[in-house]
């Protein structure tokens, strides 16, 4: 038993089911069919109590089992489940979410500064507790006094005991299933005062028939506390079939702690075990035991019945869980959780394989063997399978992302004051692991900068003839070798003029400069730029943008900005499926060789020109295009029959001159040293099979410059 | 770590460190059941304490106490008191625990 990873899956597991529990509160508020999503909210609840008491996680169960209790509440139909609570709830999950990763971080006790931060939460949970339980059973059996009226004859009496009496007997086996009673009953004293405890040793063998790590131990126990007995039950949930257990409420008729005893078959020590626990006096129990004589034998099934009709509603709840934990074990076998380091090393080496596997291709060529050849190409198909698969390995769905952000847009249009609703599409989408890590940042800005500012006031908007609630949509699709997420508000659009006015007050652009709409809207994304007029809380700092564009570029991705006053404004940000290997395809410049993504190339075309123009004629179109040759300044001539690749990115395109085509080759993307950050339009190097080294070109910059330069001046020239 | 460490005068002094749980239960049986018996089992080191750790203890005593032998159980940790407190079973092993004062026994020399 290895408790460190059992602790490990038990934070993970925690981190699944808190994320249960928050999209379930978030989707609670717009459903009539609530009793499903009260359950998912209690189970993720209980299941964190009942594991993080195993182990002995003291604070994590003392503080989930005052959320466990609202939500009892809240199931059984006590307390109706608002938004204040919703948002209470939320809060109650961000510090469960907090313990957590407290524990995660290697800290097992309580924190002092957690538990403060948790006081506050408990004692608004706590004021939802008092206000129905006047009016629960479960007090009122607690209460001292005729609560339970007196039956007639001795044997129907009611014992004086406010206590609730337990009766367990462990399994075997429970000690090998990595339960140690020891916790059940610590446990049990964070529901209330245990009264009263008598450990049962009658089962222990002799010691050349021990075996160590079976258990022998049961226990009786008096315990003092206002939970109701599915409660108390649910404590013993994770051992249900590996122990037997009786509970007994307050003031039970004698005649149900005599068929306890019976139960055992071992009356006389029993008996005692229960007057030393308190829960019966000796007089009673005395009363009982000649009563006992006369007392039919009772078969368990009408035993079990007469403890009370909430039994029968526990067994049921049991079965389903049951049910669905089988349901749940069935989907954890079809798959497994594997280290992201492995899976990086993983990729690595299908990486080395591949540039190994361009060498020996090369190789076989040069050598003129046909065989060679063959088994070759057969092996660059393998290893071309393998390298996709690797890849899909670490392909992730980025809706775990945008269902983050549910939460964020319900506590921010709540903390605005402003009714927006979050509308999600493409939520399957996959794209490598490390870009979904990397963009929900960005992506987190965006969406809080359209709601502080995209999104104009109730009242305008229904002036605009537009509905008051305000709808934010994020929307992800794959389009040529990239993953494009959008960000869409229906709000005011950008004001174009106010930004303008900005960026000449800013000096970023000069007076009288005549710039189309998308050039405006690009400038909010330069450092210290914001045209809030009002900072608020969550943007206008003028910090954010410049971040967010930073940010999506360290990921060879690209920004953009669409605005329509009165109508909205829409964020496209495009980014590369994957960052290790791609499909590239090679051009040579002279003795100088690049590789293009192969995604992102339309067509290749015989070179042509409009005299003295660095733009062609493409079927009736303009098509601007970039010497390659004059971008590097490599040196000599132009080859004769030179090509033009057609690069497609965002939606527009751009030719591209080079020499020669070499074809299509497997590309692992090798990141430039530092020293070349500066360097525009190379995104990256790539070994060859020859073992020459060709710079990857970046066709987004280099779309973006051949758009940009036409027909303005020939470009600078970059080193290469 | 469980070790007989046999001092001079002191025979079948057993110390138990670290954790007497169900991860050393079926390690440290034999030493505890082993013939002759251990006459004192020294839990002052005993840093975890779980069901499995307390039932060897409690058929070790029942051993010792149905043959009449003597078994002293000294100076139990906090870990152990929690236990045995928790569960009331202090009762249980009666004369045979030994409060740490009286652990100058042990530094007999």
């Amino acid at each position: 038993m290895d408790l460190d990873q059992a602790l490990q899956t038990f934070i993970s597991e925690s981190r699944e089911l808190l994320e249960d529990m928050e999209s379930a509160l978030l989707a609670i508020e717009q459903t009539s069919e609530k009793d499903e999503l009260i359950n998912a909210i209690f189970r993720a609840a209980h299941t964190i109590k009942g594991s993080a008491g195993l182990f002995s996680l003291n604070h994590v169960v003392a503080f989930t089992h005052v959320v466990e209790s609202v939500l009892d509440q809240v199931r059984d139909g006590s307390l109706t489940i608002d938004e204040p609570l919703v948002a209470l709830l939320l809060s109650c999950r961000d510090h469960i979410s907090a313990l957590v990763a407290a524990v995660a971080a290697g800290q097992t006790e309580a924190d002092t500064e957690l538990t403060r931060k948790g006081e506050p939460l408990v004692t608004q949970l706590r004021a939802h507790l008092e206000a129905p339980a006047t009016a629960s059973p479960a007090t009122e059996a607690a209460l001292p006094g005729p609560a339970v009226a007196p039956a007639a004859g001795e044997y129907g009496c009611s014992a004086t005991t406010d206590a609730w009496h337990l009766s367990l007997r462990f399994g075997a086996d429970v000690l090998r299933n990595g339960m140690d009673p020891l916790s059940f009953v610590r446990y049990l004293g964070t529901l209330g005062r245990i009264t009263g405890i008598e450990t049962v040793t009658d089962s222990l063998p002799a010691a050349d028939a021990m075996n160590p790590e079976s258990c022998f131990l049961g226990f009786e126990i008096a315990l003092r506390t206002d939970a109701d007995k599915a409660t108390i039950e649910s404590v013993f949930e994770f051992v249900r079939d590996d122990c037997r257990l009786h509970i007994l409420p307050p003031h039970s008729r004698v005649a149900e702690y005599i068929k306890l005893i019976e139960q055992h078959g071992e009356p006389q020590r029993l008996g005692e075990m229960l007057v030393h626990c308190g829960t019966l006096t000796a007089s009673e129990l005395a009363a009982a035991l000649s009563a006992q004589k006369f007392a039919p034998l009772q078969p368990l099934g009408t035993l079990l019945v007469e403890q009370g009709s909430v039994r029968a509603e526990v067994v049921e709840a049991a079965l389903v869980k049951q049910k669905q934990v089988k349901e749940l074990g069935a989907q954890e076998n079809r798959s497994i959780r594997v280290d992201a380091d492995k899976l990086d090393q993983l990729i690595n080496l299908v990486g080395e394989l591949i540039i190994a596997g361009a060498n020996v291709n090369l190789i076989a060529r040069r050598a003129q063997i046909g065989e060679l050849q063959e088994s070759t190409s057969k092996l660059s198909m393998l290893v071309e399978e393998v390298r996709d698969s690797a890849l899909q390995l670490r392909m992730v769905k980025i809706g775990a992302t945008f269902g983050r952000f549910q939460r964020v847009v319900h506590d921010v249009s709540r903390e605005l004051g402003k009714d927006i609703v979050l509308v999600i599409a493409g939520e399957d989408t996959e794209l490598d692991k490390t870009v979904v890590e990397k963009i929900g940042d960005p992506l987190m800005h965006l969406v809080r900068n359209a709601m502080d500012h995209g999104f104009e006031p109730a009242e305008l908007r229904t002036a605009r003839g537009k509905p008051a609630q305000g709808t934010l949509r994020l929307n992800a699709c794959h389009d040529s070798g990239s993953i494009v997420i959008t960000v869409q508000d229906d709000g005011g659009g950008l004001p174009r003029e106010r930004i303008l006015a900005k960026a000449i007050e800013r000096g970023l652009v000069e007076a009288g400069q005549h710039l189309s709409d998308s050039e405006v809207f690009a400038l909010i994304f330069e450092p210290g730029f914001s045209t809030a007029e009002k900072v608020t809380n969550l943007s206008g700092r003028g910090v954010g943008l410049d971040v967010v564009k930073r940010n999506i570029t360290a990921l060879r991705g690209t920004v953009e900005l669409s605005s329509e006053p009165g109508v909205g404004t829409k964020v496209t940000v495009r980014l590369p499926l994957t960052l290790a290997i791609i499909d590239g395809f090679l051009v040579g410049v002279g003795k100088s060789v690049f590789a293009i993504p192969l995604d992102m190339i339309e067509e290749c075309v015989a070179y042509s020109a409009e005299p003295g123009h660095d733009y062609t004629n493409l079927r009736g179109e303009v098509l601007p295009f970039i010497r390659l040759r004059s971008l590097f300044s490599i040196e000599g001539s132009p080859a004769r029959g030179e090509n033009i690749v057609v690069l497609k990115h965002a939606e527009q395109k751009a030719g591209l001159v080079v020499d020669t085509l070499l074809g299509e080759f497997q590309t692992v993307i090798k990141p430039l040293g530092t020293m070349f950050n500066q360097v525009k339009c190379i995104s990256g190097s790539t070994i060859l099979g020859s073992g020459d080294v060709a710079l990857i070109l970046d066709v987004p910059a280099l779309v973006r410059q051949a758009i940009h330069h036409v027909p303005a001046k020939r470009s600078e020239p970059v080193p290469a | 770590m469980g070790s007989r460490s046999k001092k001079k005068n002191e025979p079948e002094a057993l110390r138990i460190d670290g954790e007497l749980t169900i991860f050393r239960a079926a390690e440290l049986q034999p030493l505890l059941f082993a013939d002759p018996a251990p006459t004192r089992i020294d839990l002052s080191g005993v840093t975890e304490f779980d069901t499995a750790g307390l039932q060897l203890l409690m058929v070790a005593h029942q051993t010792a106490h149905a043959a009449q032998r003597s078994l002293q159980l000294l100076a139990p940790s906090a870990a152990v008191c929690e236990v045995l407190e928790l569960l009331n079973v202090t009762d249980f092993f009666g004369d045979a625990l030994m409060p740490r004062a009286s652990g100058a026994l042990t530094a007999r020399p």
